[in-house]
Parts: C-alpha cells; structure tokens; sequence
C-alpha cells in the first residue's frame, strides 16, 4: 500500500530528528502558560536554581485563554499517556488533579522541608489531598487592590475610598471632573475580580465564605447579594463605554496615562506601572480594595507533578518541589512576578511599598481569619461553580436590562445543575 | 476571456463606468489592507508610541528594532532566541503533511472518479462529511489514539493528525478536478493494458498540476496557520511557528510588548502570504481548470 | 477488504485466468485498495471519535472521560444553560449571514475583477490575502480597529464627524455581526477566486450572441452568466459552511465570547465547557448537537451529489 509505506517512512525519517530523548539524569518537563515578560522572567530563575543543581529542564510553554489552552494541551497529555513532568496549577485546579489521582504525592518531601511551618496556612489545605501534599506553591497573588493615580486623585483633592460608598462618591466627583472613575477590562475574568471584591467588600469575610466558598443559598438570596449586584450596575457609569473585551494591561495604561482615576486588580498590575518607570506611593497608590481593609484574598500558581515510573523523573519531581520553596528563589520570583512569597518566612527587604504591604496585610488577615480564597482566579471554587459565577456575572454586567433579582436567580439555578 | 462585449461600451458612460469600478476595487482593496497595516505600522514603532499614540496612526520613527525582537530574542516561554528556531519545525511539518495530504488525495480523486466501483459515490460522501468536524471535538480520542500507537506529542504523530483531516479536502478537490476530465483518457489508457497505478502516473498526474496547486495551497494555508493540532500534539522545541507566535502575543498576566507581537505576527505570515503573492496566479488557474465544477 | 467494498463484477466476465490469482486480484480491486487505508482512518478518525464523543455525552465525565452512565443528564443540563442557547442562536445568525454575504460580495469582487481592468493580479492578491492569515495572526489588529476607542469610530471622529458611531464591538446586540465582519473579510476573496475561475470557464459566445440582440450588462449577467454558476455555488457552500461551523479562532480572537457573553458559537461552548469548565460530557453534548446539525444541512447536498453521479454513470 504505497499510502502507508509513505507514512511509515516518513514516520521513520523524522523520528530520528525530532527524538523528545533527553540526556541521562534528573530532568523535569514542565508545562506552564508563564510565556512572556515578568513571568518567564521569574520561572527563568528557578530553572537556573535546577540547573545549578544538576536538572534538566525541558520548557513547555503553552499560552492563551487564561491558562485554559493549557489545561486542554495538559489533558491531550494525559490522555495519551505521555503527561509532563510538572504542570502550573491554580489552587483549585490541584485538587481536581488529586481526585483523578494523577499527581505524585510528595509527603515524604513535605515533611523533610518542614513544610507545614513554612508555608502559608491557608495555602495547605488547597495542596494536600487525603492527607498527602501533591503540589508546591509558588507564589501568592493579592486580587483585592485598589490602584489609583496619584496625580489625579491629589489634583481633584480626593482620598481612595474605603468603603464602596465612599467609591460611589469618589466617583462621581472624578466623573465631574472629566476622568472615567474605573478603568476596567470587560472580560468574564476581570468582572468576576470585580464581583468578589463587591462581595467582600459589601458583605464582610464571612458573608464571602458563606456565598462564594459555600455557595449557600439564603447567602446568594439575601439582600446584601442584591446589594452587591446593584453596586456592580452602579459600576456600569463608572467605566468607558469601550471596556468589553478589553485586556488588564490597557486598563492599567488608562490609569498610567491619568485617563482613568482607579483600577481593581490583581498585583501583576505592579509590571505594567513599573515598566511606565511609575513609583509606588509617588506616581500610584495601592490600597485594599473598598471594603476589603484586613481582609487579604488570595490566589496561588502552584506546581502539580504527575506520576511515573521513571527514576530520573522522578527525581527530576522532587529537586524541583524543593526549589520552589527555595527562600533565594521565592524572593527573587516574587519581587519579578509582583507577588509575595507562599513562604511566611522569607525576608521582604527586597520589596517595593506595595508587596511589603502585601506581606504585613497577609500576617494580620491569617490571624484574624480574614485571608480567603479568590474566585475569579479558581482559589475558592471549582471550574464548574467558578463557570457559573463567571457567566452570570458577566452577562449581567454587560447586558443593563438584566435586574439583580434576576442574576441571584440565574446563580442559584446555575449552581444546582452545577452539583 | 473576459467578456468583451460587457465593456466595449465606448464614450462618455464607458468612462464614468470604469472610473466607477476603479474606485470600488480601490475602496475594497484599502479595506481589505486595513488589517495589514495596522500590524505593520505597528510593528514599526516603538513601545512608547504604541503607548501614547494613536493604535492606527503612522510611525513617527520608523524602526526595525522589534523585528529583530521578534526573530532572534523574544521569550516564548523560557527560551528567548525568537521564532526563527521554529520556523524549521514548521518545514518540517509541512513539507511531508502537504505532500502525503496531496498524494492521497489525488490517488483518491483518482479511483473515484475514472476507475470506479459500486458504491464509490458513498465512499466519497463518507470522506466529504470529514470537513465539516471542528476539530475541537476530537482532541481527546486523537490524544488516546496516538498515545496507543506510539506517535503522542512527536512531529510524526503531528503529520499523521494533519494528513487525516486534510484527506476529506484534497479528496473533494481531486475529485471535482478529475470529474471534468474525459473519460476517454482512461479508456485509452486501459485499452492498451495500464493498471491502476500506471494510468494515474502516466496519463492522470501529468495534467493534474492546477490542482495539485490548488490542494497544495490549501493545505499549506490550514497547516501553516494550525495552532490547535500544533499546541496539543507537540510540546516544547518541536511546536511549530504558530504555537510559538501564539505563546508570544497570548500571555495572561504579563506585560504585553505590542510592537514584537505584531512584527512575531508579520514574520510568521509571510511564507503564505508570499505563496499567495508567488503562486496566486497559479491558484486561480487550477480552480479554473476545473476543481470548482462539481 | 472485500467486505467493506463491493467488489467490481468483472470476474464473471470470464476474464479470468487460472495461476496468477493474488496478483490479479490486486489489480482488479486496484481502486479499492488505494481508497482503503483512507477511509479506514476517516471511519476511526470521523465516524469513530464521533461515536466515541456520543458515548462519552451520556456519561458524567468531568476532567477525564469516565464510564459512568447518567442517560440523557448532560442534554438536559445542556438545553438548560442559557450561553448554549445564545450560542445555537448565534450560529444560525452567523452562518446564514457569513454564507450569504461572503458569497454576494464574493461575486460582486468577481464581476469587478472580471471588467478587463488593469493590475488585475494586484487587486486580486489584496483581496485574497486574508485568506493567507489565521485569527490568531490578524486578532489583535481586528480588535483594536473595531473597538470604538482605538479604531474607526475615532479616527472617523478626528476627521471631525463627531456624532460617527461604529460600536458594535462592545455592544452585546451587535458583537456578532463584527464576526461577520471579519469573517467575510476572511472568506470573500477565497470565494471571488472560486467564482472568477467559473466565470472564465464561460463560453463567451452565448454572451456575445446576447449582447447582439440588445441585452444590457446586468441582465447578460442575471439572465446568462450567474445561472451558469451552479457548481460553482456548491463548492462554494460546502466551503464557506464548514468555515462556518468550525468558526474558533475568530470569536476568540475579537471578543472570547463577550459582551455578556452574546457572542460564543457552539464550537467555542464546546471547548469552553470540556475544558475551561470541567464538563467534559456536556461538552461531548454540544459536540452532539452540531454533528447532527451539521448532518442535517450537508446530508441533502451529499446526497444529491451522489443521486446525480449515479445518473451520470
């Protein structure tokens, strides 16, 4: 059959080019959808750490759709049973690996390190399964933040809001003056940043716990929900008209450029204002989010190894759990990254105003029992739930004739199927 | 051929009509560049101007600094050398998918059209339906499939994935192609003793070149632009050009470098475009030779 | 093999011979054999992940396929998900509007091109170019022209026509029709190629004859040359509506499904749910749903492909 030998020779030929074989040793494949700029930046550091301490490191990468490309390459992966050494996990997305019981455990690792004094608490419940750590922490990321320009707020003569009232007011007087209050991206993503910061915000750490983590549903029924949702079509005048489909990155350049007074995001927002050569406390200011003072919401990228059979591999897993936990590396990772450690014992000396802030308001929010998992950024709920909440709160942002009645309606029915 | 009579049309109107379709095609054409040159201008200037300016103004400063970014420094992923390291993967992808797509297609054409058999109309059905799957359905059981066989996450695994779906529409060009020929060709051919094989190589593929253009245009154009297939079945240095292209302009919470993405984009089109530019002519004449009539 | 292919009833014909058995069955099932190894693999790779899909939809699986059987559960939360349903609307919207519109400016570009006019190789690489370009290449630049703040309503705006209004994009009643926008932009050119090569297939006398008895341009066109495009048309639908419903790249590129998710097609739902959701059944569901939609546009067009084969033959 002259298809087939044609297929099987070039099969043949090629095999010999494109051989995935990697030189003898310790090696470690990692699949991330860290690709550019600050992010590569920081991985590059651990890369070299493993290097140094003699593991190979086969990149990976796979970009786009907010990591959901990756988790698709990453079950074609599994699928055909040749999964990656290591994969980037939000906290969530750990414990849906665990339950499929792919992902090695790492306890003998775990215990060795001391990892239950060194990492923070409220991280290792979300890492261990059944008892066992399966992933590894790399950082901490604070979703409820307030950045605002300076420049503008000191010219109108204004103060960052602290509550979501006082961020009504603030802006309607940044709206007199011309400025659009909110900078924002219309993304399902961005909007549910949004939503959990009213929800927090509005409803108090408690309020979030029962709503979002629980999903209970005289919480998603109560007015303080219909509050928080009305605040959000509050939001619809606070922002430009040309927010939809809009990436975080040009919001923060409205804010940058004095077009817009304020941003709600993540600390990723820091490489964006840094490389404008802008200065924490001078050009910027960050603050909790309205509402959210003690309160610290957070999300983590974590690393999950896959189970095999392979000795090098393996030891390829466990060299690079523990350099992730490295202290060198947490730091340097972090300060480029715009995080803060998932260590609680690594020094910030290093820090800008703002990750320094962010240390000190994690300490007080573990004790207080305050910090909480995000939503938007899969910490506090499953894909499935998390989906739920993304749809409702996206449609209802971005279509005016939909009442907040309606929304907790939809949100209840949504979660239900959603069991 | 074009159709004298419609345009002999002398004097005054003859005129003014031309002018009129002068002026459409000009307007279609700057409409259609429109995309192009944003990416291009772009390309062109510097992070700053991107900033503050105008996304769709021209570049105050040319420069070609962000090319050079593009083709030998950018980061995708850890690895910052550019794209030109993936732009090889990318040949070698292409040449041997294009090519096996090609030749199974036209042997197909070929036994389906001039040497027939009972319910070989059904067979070519059953082929066509393959170009309406999106291909989004399939990557799992394609995933297990492959992983069985031994060709997950290889280049080989790659081509074989492109050359199944490309089968349906090479098949359904070949065969339109072959239909129009007379079938007195073959007869000839068969009354002097040709098997199967022998006919096709000496009498059929010979005259098949406009198609062949046809199939081989089509096919570079889908296998070139693939990112799906590209991301899901190869990983690391092996991905070809798009995928890499696709790691660099998609980052979630980087920084966003809008001048090397868009002159990443340019450098990654410009082996299509240019066949489309080079082969363009020779496009059309294998569509007009026949591969359109049904 | 022979009982997947009718063999050819030629050897009752008496031609054949004693002795070389093997070597002449070969050759006699020549046609067969060559089509074989080709649809052995769209049977595994088509109809085989298509069942493969169908069995995986009355299941619960979530991350991972599973064999756990739910019946018809996963239709059920399905039909009960409102984006789905925006996205079944959208895609009868979109297909009808993209085949159509794609299809008459196609054959607008195509009468133009076909007017004897100078640098016709020119315009007609610019009009085909973007075929050449996948979404994931052209996104970014089609997001930021249609965007009201960066692309054509401001700088129509610094030319000073203020009240100029071109927001569609960001506008969830109107996003689709920007991906039919930017799909036709994709497509026409493909289509005035396939069209332009039918109209020079035309025999110029019949025009010419109609032109002497007085008929103006248009109605040589209406009347003679467009009826004679039929093939043409086909090709041209089968193509334009596979683009259609593996339409991807293009709703991620320009609006990832927003504004309030008014834009997300099936296939974009489907790859949503299986893996940005954990819902791999429900997305197995969607994937249901557009095969047999799919099978029930195309059948019709198969089949009398094949009815008029067989007439011919």
């Amino acid at each position: 059959m002259l298809n087939r030998n044609l297929v099987l020779a070039t099969a043949l030929l090629l095999s010999g080019s494109t051989s995935m074989a990697l030189a003898g040793g310790p090696n470690v494949e990692v699949m991330h959808y860290w690709t550019s700029g600050s992010e590569a930046a920081g991985l590059n550091v651990l890369k070299k750490l493993l290097e140094e301490r003699g593991v190979t490191w086969s990149d990976s990468p796979v970009a786009g759709g907010t990591g959901m490309n990756m988790v698709q390459v990453l079950r074609a992966r599994i699928a055909s049973d040749t999964a990656p050494a290591a994969a980037q996990m939000h906290a969530q997305q750990v414990q849906a690996w665990a339950s499929e019981e792919v992902l090695t455990d790492l306890t003998d690792l775990a215990k060795k390190d001391d990892w239950a004094k060194v990492i923070a608490p409220e991280l290792v419940p979300l890492i261990s399964h059944d008892g066992s750590y399966v992933a590894v922490p790399v950082n901490v990321h604070r979703s409820n933040w307030l950045w605002y320009n300076k420049k503008v707020f000191d010219s109108a003569g204004l103060q960052p809001p602290t509550t979501w009232d006082e961020f009504n007011e603030v802006s309607e007087k940044l709206l007199a003056k011309g400025v659009t209050p909110l900078a924002l991206g219309g993304q399902p993503w961005q909007e549910l940043d949004l939503f959990e910061n009213a929800v927090l915000g509005i409803g108090g750490a408690d309020f979030y716990r029962k709503a979002v983590i629980d999903e209970d549903e005289a919480a998603l029924r109560s007015d303080t929900m219909v509050k928080v949702f009305d605040q959000l079509r509050k939001m619809n005048k606070y922002i430009d008209s040309n927010y939809p489909g809009r990436d975080w990155n040009l919001a923060t350049q409205m804010v940058i450029k004095g077009e817009a007074g304020m941003q709600i995001m993540g600390d990723w927002a820091k490489g964006e204002l840094s490389l404008a050569n802008l200065q924490p406390n001078v050009d910027y200011g960050c603050v909790p989010a309205p509402g959210t003072k003690g309160s610290y919401v957070w999300l983590t990228d974590n690393f999950g190894f896959f189970k095999t059979k392979d000795k090098d591999k393996q030891a390829g897993q466990l060299a690079m759990a523990s350099a992730i936990l490295d202290k060198g590396f947490q730091e340097a990772f972090n300060i480029k990254k715009g995080s803060i450690p998932s260590r609680i014992d690594v020094s910030m000396d290093k820090f800008d105003f703002c990750g320094k802030a962010a240390f000190a308001d994690r300490a007080e929010a573990q004790k207080s029992q305050k910090s909480l998992p995000s939503l938007a950024h899969n910490a506090a709920a499953g894909a499935t739930k998390t989906g739920v909440f993304t749809d409702v709160v996206s449609t209802f942002f971005e279509t005016p004739s939909v009442t907040s009645q309606q929304a907790i309606e939809q949100l209840v029915t949504g979660l239900k199927s959603a069991q | 051929m074009t159709h004298d009579g419609i345009v002999l049309e002398r004097g005054g109107r003859y005129h003014l009509r031309r002018v009129f379709i002068y002026c459409c095609l000009m307007f279609i054409a700057a409409v259609y560049l429109l995309p192009l040159v944003v990416v291009v201008f772009t390309s062109l200037k510097n992070i700053d101007e991107i900033r503050n300016g105008s996304l769709l103004s021209l570049p105050k400063a040319p420069t070609l600094e962000a090319w050079q970014q593009a083709w030998s420094d950018a980061c995708i992923g850890l690895q910052c050398s550019g794209l030109k390291g993936f732009f090889l993967n990318s040949m070698i992808l292409i040449v041997p998918a294009v090519g096996l797509s090609t030749a199974i297609g036209a042997i197909n054409g070929f036994a389906l059209t001039h040497w027939k058999f009972r319910g070989s109309n059904v067979i070519f059905a059953l082929l066509l339906f393959g170009v309406f799957i999106p291909f989004q359905i399939i990557l799992i059981p394609m995933a297990r499939s492959l992983g069985t066989v031994g060709l997950a996450n290889t280049m080989p695994g790659l081509i074989l994935v492109h050359v199944v779906y490309g089968i349906p529409f090479t098949t359904l060009f070949f065969r339109n192609y072959f239909v129009s020929l007379p079938a007195e060709l073959v007869k000839a051919a068969k009354v002097d003793g040709a098997g199967f094989y022998q006919t096709f190589f000496r009498v059929i593929l010979p005259i098949s070149i406009p198609c062949i253009v046809v199939a081989v245009i089509w096919q570079f154009t889908n296998i070139w632009n693939d990112f799906l297939f590209g991301t899901t079945f190869t990983s690391g240095d092996n991905v070809p050009v798009t995928v890499a292209l696709n790691n660099i302009v998609n980052t979630t919470t980087g920084v966003k470098r809008y001048n090397v993405d868009m002159a990443a984009v340019v450098l990654t089109a410009l082996p299509t475009i240019a066949i489309y530019v080079l082969a363009g002519k020779y496009f059309l004449r294998g569509l007009m030779a026949g591969s359109v009539k049904g | 093999m022979s009982t997947t292919f009718p063999v050819q009833q030629t050897a009752k014909r008496g031609q054949w011979r004693e002795g070389s058995g093997a070597k002449l069955w070969l050759a006699r099932n020549a046609s067969q054999l060559a089509l074989a190894p080709s649809v052995a693999i769209i049977l595994l790779a088509v109809y085989g992940f298509m069942v493969w899909t169908g069995v995986v939809s009355f299941t619960a699986s979530k991350m991972l396929p599973t064999y756990e059987f739910v019946g018809f559960d996963q239709y059920w939360r399905l039909w009960s998900n409102p984006i789905w349903r925006i996205a079944v609307d959208n895609i009868f919207i979109f297909a009808i509007l993209f085949i159509a519109i794609a299809s008459i400016i196609g054959m607008a570009l195509a009468i133009l091109v076909d007017q004897k006019i100078r640098a016709e190789g020119f315009f007609r690489t610019i009009y085909l170019y973007p075929m050449a370009l996948s979404f994931i290449v052209t996104g970014t630049a089609w997001k930021w022209i249609l965007n009201p703040g960066l692309g054509i309503e401001r700088m129509v705006r610094l030319w000073g026509w203020d009240s100029f209004r071109f927001d569609w994009l960001v506008d969830p009643r109107f996003a689709i029709y920007t991906l039919v926008i930017a799909g036709v932009w994709q497509s026409s050119g493909f289509v005035m190629a396939l069209f332009l090569a039918a109209l020079r297939g035309i025999d110029e006398d019949i025009t010419k004859a109609a032109r002497l008895d007085g008929a103006g341009s248009f109605q040589i066109y209406r009347r003679i040359i467009i009826p004679q495009l039929g093939p043409a048309f086909l090709t041209v639908f089968v193509i334009l509506t596979q683009q259609a419903v593996k339409s991807f790249d293009l709703v991620v590129a320009l609006t990832a499904g927003g504004p309030g998710n008014s834009t997300h097609l099936p296939a974009t739902f489907m790859y949503m749910q299986t893996f940005g959701r954990d819902q791999m059944a429900v997305g197995a569901a969607s994937a249901m749903m557009i095969f047999m939609t799919v099978t029930a546009v195309v059948a019709p067009y198969l089949y009398s492909d094949v009815r008029k084969q067989r007439d011919d033959t």
